[in-house]
């Protein structure tokens, strides 16, 4: 609101020269690496095609953020937990099937009964949550919800440890999705393209049924504003978890999508997907559905090309170990920068 | 503290504490403030009316720097206070009261009306780390404030240690006032010091603002809806609506001015 | 069916619920591995019991706004919720005893059936399962027809008597210490209590706390009527036994448990800085670990030979300083991002930053400054201390007595106002004056030094300061403790340092769950007691809609002692 006379003092200075610092080493990074030519464009194009798979394994978790931020005004800092539910949960889905011969006689109706229970195991987490954290929580100062979502989400993490076993699992197998694809000079495994049309697809879902159906409608009206949402006779609980089950389903296809790109489940999988994802809906723009989606895709593509386009150049060794310093560092500039994200209202911050 | 009255419009008063020139504010679309010209003479009780969503509240928050401007130029005892955040304000001599009364409800009496007396105080952190002499000494002298202030707007002692939140209604409004007198403000800024109040706690509440302005040498300016406090308090009057001046004048004009009394009774109208 | 028998079903349900996941994590199975009454009664058995007694109790308690049945009822509902536990346990054993689950869930091996059926096979193990939830639901709900203090103390002091057993090689430990083996005889045997011990903490605990509640006031008004100097002589004379105790502390416990003091010093460091940003100024920091690692990085590169860089090789003491001009500006560092953001995102960033902080460190790069994944070895000792868990508990208490201390001021003084006039209303504390733009950068900087202060020793007690030790679990354990001892409060802090810190050490059997107790301690606290067990005074009030009483009495029918809930009739 102030902004008629910007007012320069050490704080704003120290933040501009961060930012700025950050954004110039990036730029000049880029720039060397580029004058070196020290990768080969096809490497590039692996990059970014790898870097829109994943974004959009980010982009259908942000959503899930989105959502419930658009409707409850809270983090639910426990989601990155309900994508790995399903993800492990399905896991054994998938090894039955597997082991059933089911993944070889009709891999696509397995692969699908594999996305049914993750999302399905995913939706329930995410309404317990729901229904047992939060519930009881409503209106009470901001920092209780969020101290009990991270509450929730060390008692997800470690149940599933207990549960599952601490150890790293291994998904069978999809030779379903074996082989490459190309496309004119664009070449990608089939693998990436199933993450990414899905991902596409569920979106497009959403966004149908957010426009279109009356569910979605009242739940836009419950964002607007609860009481007269209230007033106008929407049940405002039956939408809050409605909204929490979408996230849900969409958190559990995410799960699959993530273990088509890595292979494998940890009961710890779901800490750094949840925060970058929580980045994803903040870049977009939190509260906004396709900037969710946008966010998730750009962190995506920054995540795995940033370390070999900003470091490489200045000869830093194994930069993709700071991958994930690149994406928090993304979080970091766009608050300090754009509080309200690409995509956001101004008065969400 | 007297003051030369002059007709209204003139604005041509001596010893002006507060000027506002065209003042505009403007959120998005809607100017909730426009090119409003505004003089408080010192030693004065001077009235904000208008009728809801007039931009009163909105004014005050200009005067207190928690929103800027979008244009104009607000000059507190020579000085412009646009940019300045709402701490240098308090600093310079400005304290309010708000309308949805704002204590902080979790700390005790006392400690809000000793926090009011913050910008007063020097202790630093480390000399509190250290229990220096002086701030002891400024410990105690702050407490002994806070206690006759409390006494001076009516507060019984007994309400010391409790939490703001639990007092009455009332009550609050004086803590509240008394928070804001403890930064040894010239201006107080106070937004409807008595709604919510029955006629004999709005008359005591009425008493008590003339009262203060007299023996702290204060000059006021508030926002009120009650006609027979606006008009049996102020020696200025100033009418807003739709965000704009409307009138200006002494309490006998205002009175008697139409355009004023059509804004209120097509108020009454509406409602 | 009645709204109550509904509501003891579904309770029934739940600590059913509960009783299954405590198995399917594992707990059961850990602690069959303890004895409560030697060779008679396991921990890991008495978990599902515990279960029971406490639906007994929900469900025998009546919501606010229904009349109290009659006793005969109340016991019946009690029954019901316990036996529904017992039922659902049964299933569950039976459904472990039948199908091979163990690909999917690692514990449920044949031996957990066992355990729950009490080693009795099947058949007599589910009759025994069933009709003991039905006997322990109606114990439970039968605690609400005893008189209110009574069954407090009957409560605590079982609770007290399962710890006490857990505490049998510390407890035994510490008797042994100090020659007092006749006691230790008496009390334990074989890793549990004795029959006769079991008897005997349970009656004293519940004597003691039966005694209190009846003239405990009595007792607190008589010191509230003593004149003001001599309860102040009083009140120096307790601090100065507390403080004999503590110095002599690691020789009455041992080696073993003076390692664990001082893990819970380094951890009461910890969250009274934390406490600083939160408690005091309402900064959710979730990256405070960043502060914890700076503060050991520090001390290794100015101290440690065979740091990479910049060897001035410093003893402790001389780093210390700069330890703490590093904090400064770290915290200043850190919170000049965040100023401007709200709470949640606040805490969101500072997480991120808190991993920044660690992927840096680790990382190949940074490898010539921070030793990368291996860290740096040698951090010397505090010389003239060692590092021997009973030597380098003394620099520790020192400053968790001078942090313990500066806290206390700086919560009483002008500093402490704004900071929490801030933490209610950042906006309207501004409009009275303060800078809240300088109050957050100082919370930071001082909690920063606090955290700096506390990494320190860890690093210098362990001797290598390697990157992993600070993941965001550091961050999320400060919290905890200052969630569970009451946000803002001193003593709080350092309840729950003993609590949520002591006891998982002195537990190893709890190491594996403690990530997983601490996710339940934060849930159950925010939703039932958010000012935590000791909250300060304000802390209550804010976190209350209500002016609030003791929340207890809500279920209390004792007439006489209730403070005045409406009598309802229909
Ligand atoms: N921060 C804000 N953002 C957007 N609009 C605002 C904001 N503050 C006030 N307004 C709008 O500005 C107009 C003036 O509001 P203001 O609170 O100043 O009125 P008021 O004269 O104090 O009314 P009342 O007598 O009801 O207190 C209203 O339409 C209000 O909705
Ligand atoms: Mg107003």
């Amino acid at each position: 609101m102030r902004g008629r006379r910007i007012r320069f003092n050490l704080v704003n200075l120290f933040l501009w020269l961060l930012g700025g610092g950050l954004l110039a080493f990036a730029a000049f990074g880029s720039f060397l690496t580029l004058v070196e030519g020290r990768i080969q464009p096809s490497q590039w194009q692996s990059l970014v095609i790898a870097g829109i798979a994943l974004g959009s394994v980010y982009a259908l978790i942000a959503l899930g953020y989105t959502l419930v931020y658009g409707i409850l005004f809270m983090i639910n800092f426990a989601h990155g937990e309900v994508f790995m539910w399903g993800a492990f949960t399905a896991f054994f889905a998938a090894t039955a099937l597997n082991d059933a011969g089911l993944m070889v006689s009709n891999p696509v109706l397995a692969f699908f009964l594999v996305l049914a229970t993750s999302m399905l195991v995913s939706m329930l987490v995410a309404i317990m949550l729901e229904r047992i954290a939060y519930r009881p929580l409503r209106g009470a100062p901001r920092l209780v919800p969020l101290i009990t979502a991270i509450g929730a989400s060390l008692f997800l993490q470690y149940t599933a440890r207990g549960f599952y076993g601490s150890g790293v699992r291994a998904y069978p197998d999809y030779t379903l999705f074996d082989g490459t694809i190309s496309i004119g000079f664009l070449s990608l495994s089939v693998k990436q393209a199933v993450v990414i049309l899905a991902a596409v697809g569920l979106m497009l879902a959403l966004y149908v049924f957010i426009n279109r159906t009356r569910t979605g409608r009242a739940m836009r009206a419950v964002s607007e504003d609860k009481d007269v949402a209230a007033m106008m006779g929407i049940n405002v609980d039956r939408i809050i978890v409605t909204t929490f089950a979408i996230g849900g389903l969409l958190a559990g296809a995410a799960g699959i999508l993530y273990t088509l790109i890595f292979n494998q489940v940890l009961f710890f999988m779901g800490f750094l997907p949840g925060i970058k994802a929580f980045t994803a809906a903040v870049l977009g723009g939190i509260g906004n559905v396709i900037g969710a989606a946008l966010g998730g895709l750009i962190l995506g593509v920054v995540e795995q090309l940033g370390p070999n386009l900003f470091l490489s150049g200045y000869g830093v060794p194994s930069p993709n170990q700071l991958k994930d310093v690149i994406a928090f560092s993304v979080l970091v500039l766009v608050l300090i920068f754009r509080p309200s994200g690409l995509l956001g209202r101004k008065e969400n911050t | 503290m007297t003051e030369t009255m002059d007709r209204a419009g003139s604005a041509q008063v001596v010893d002006a504490l507060l000027q506002a020139d065209k003042v505009t504010m403007k959120f998005g679309g809607l100017v909730a403030n426009r090119d409003v010209d505004f003089v408080i003479p010192r030693g004065s009780i001077v009235s904000l009316i208008g009728p809801n969503g007039a931009g009163k509240t909105t004014f005050f928050n200009q005067l207190t720097g928690m929103l800027e401007p979008t244009s104009g130029e607000i000059t507190f005892n020579g000085k412009s206070i646009i940019g300045r955040t709402p701490y240098e304000i308090v600093e310079m001599g400005i304290g309010r009261t708000f309308q949805n009364i704002r204590l902080f409800g979790a700390m005790t009496v006392l400690a809000n009306v000793m926090v009011g007396r913050h910008v007063r105080m020097h202790s630093s952190w480390w000399g509190s780390l250290l229990r220096l002499p002086a701030v002891r000494a400024e410990e105690e002298d702050t407490k002994r404030r806070a206690q006759e202030l409390l006494e001076r707007v009516g507060l019984p002692r007994r309400y010391e240690e409790d939490w703001a939140k639990n007092l009455p209604y009332g009550d609050q409004r004086r803590l509240e006032l008394a928070r804001a007198l403890a930064s040894e403000p010239k201006l107080l800024l106070l937004d409807e010091p008595t709604a919510g109040m029955n006629p004999g706690e709005t008359a005591q509440m009425t008493d008590l603002i003339k009262q203060l302005r007299d023996e702290l040498d204060l000059t006021v300016l508030l926002i009120e809806h009650d006609m027979k406090v606006v008009m049996g308090i102020s020696e200025r009057i100033t009418v807003l609506d739709h965000g704009e001046l409307l009138a200006e004048g002494k309490p006998e004009e205002i009175r008697a001015n139409p355009a004023v009394i059509e804004a209120y009774l097509g108020k009454q109208a509406t409602e | 069916m009645s709204t109550l028998l509904r509501r003891a079903l579904m309770m029934g349900l739940f600590g059913g619920i509960a009783g299954v996941h405590v198995s399917l994590v594992g707990i059961v199975n850990t602690f069959q591995t303890r004895d409560l009454i030697a060779d008679i009664v396991t921990i890991g058995s008495v978990l599902p019991m515990l279960i029971a007694i406490m639906v007994g109790w929900l469900a025998g308690s009546t919501p606010k706004h229904i009349p109290r049945p009659s006793g005969s009822t109340t016991l019946v509902h009690g029954a019901m919720a316990g036996g529904v536990v017992g039922v659902v346990l049964a299933a569950l054993a039976l459904l472990v005893d039948s199908v091979s689950l163990t690909w999917i869930l690692v514990n449920a091996r044949p031996q957990l059936a066992n355990i729950l059926y009490f080693e009795q096979g099947p058949g007599l193990g589910s009759v025994i399962l069933i009709a003991g939830g039905v006997l322990l639901g109606v114990a439970g709900a039968g605690l609400h027809l005893l008189p209110r203090t009574i069954a407090r103390a009957l409560a605590i002091s079982g609770v007290v008597t399962i710890i006490a057993a857990l505490m049998e090689p510390f407890v035994g430990a510490v008797l042994r210490n100090v020659e007092l083996r006749a006691i230790e005889g008496f009390l334990y045997q074989s890793g549990g209590l004795t029959v006769q011990g079991f008897i005997l903490v349970f009656v004293l605990i519940a004597a003691g706390i039966y005694g209190w509640a009846k003239r405990g006031d009595r007792a607190k008004a008589r010191v509230a009527a003593m004149p003001p100097d001599r309860r102040r002589a009083g009140k120096l004379i307790a601090y100065g036994v507390l403080f004999a105790i503590l110095l002599i502390l690691p020789q009455i416990v041992g080696q073993r448990l003076s390692e664990v003091v001082g893990t819970v010093g380094i951890y009461i460091l910890l969250g009274l800085g934390l406490n600083i940003v939160v408690g005091f100024a309402g900064l959710l920091d979730l990256g405070y670990v960043a502060f914890f690692a700076v503060g050991a990085y520090t001390t290794a590169l100015l101290t440690s030979p065979a740091s990479p860089v910049l060897n001035p090789e410093l003893p402790f003491w001389g780093a210390l300083p700069f330890v703490i001009m590093a904090a400064a500006l770290v915290g200043l560092a850190v919170g000049a991002p965040v100023l401007r953001l709200r709470g949640d995102y606040l805490a969101i960033v500072t997480l991120g930053f808190g991993e920044i902080a660690r992927e840096i460190f680790k990382s190949a790069w940074a490898q010539p400054v921070t030793g990368g994944a291996q860290g740096i070895l040698s951090v010397p000792e505090p010389l003239p201390f060692t590092r021997d868990p009973q030597s380098i508990y003394y620099p520790i208490l020192f400053f968790c007595i001078i942090a313990a201390i500066a806290a206390t001021r700086l919560a009483a003084s002008r500093v402490g106002r704004a900071w929490n006039a801030m933490r209610e209303d950042e906006s309207v504390a501004e409009a009275t004056g303060i800078n809240t733009v300088k109050y957050k950068l100082l919370a930071f900087s001082l909690g920063a030094a606090f955290g700096c202060l506390s990494g320190a020793f860890f690093g210098t007690k362990i001797g290598v300061v390697f990157p992993d030790s600070f993941n965001i679990l550091v961050s999320i354990n400060a919290l905890a403790l200052i969630v569970l001892g009451g946000m803002g409060n001193i003593a709080g802090v350092m309840v729950g340092a003993l609590v949520l810190v002591g006891l998982p050490e002195l537990l190893r059997e709890f190491a594996e769950y403690r990530l997983l107790i601490y996710g339940v301690v934060l849930v159950v606290m925010m939703i039932l007691r958010p000012e935590g067990l000791l909250p300060s005074r304000s802390r209550r009030v804010e976190l209350h809609d209500v002016s609030d009483e003791d929340d207890d009495d809500m279920y209390t029918d004792e007439a006489g002692i209730d403070t005045g809930r409406p009598v309802v009739s229909t």
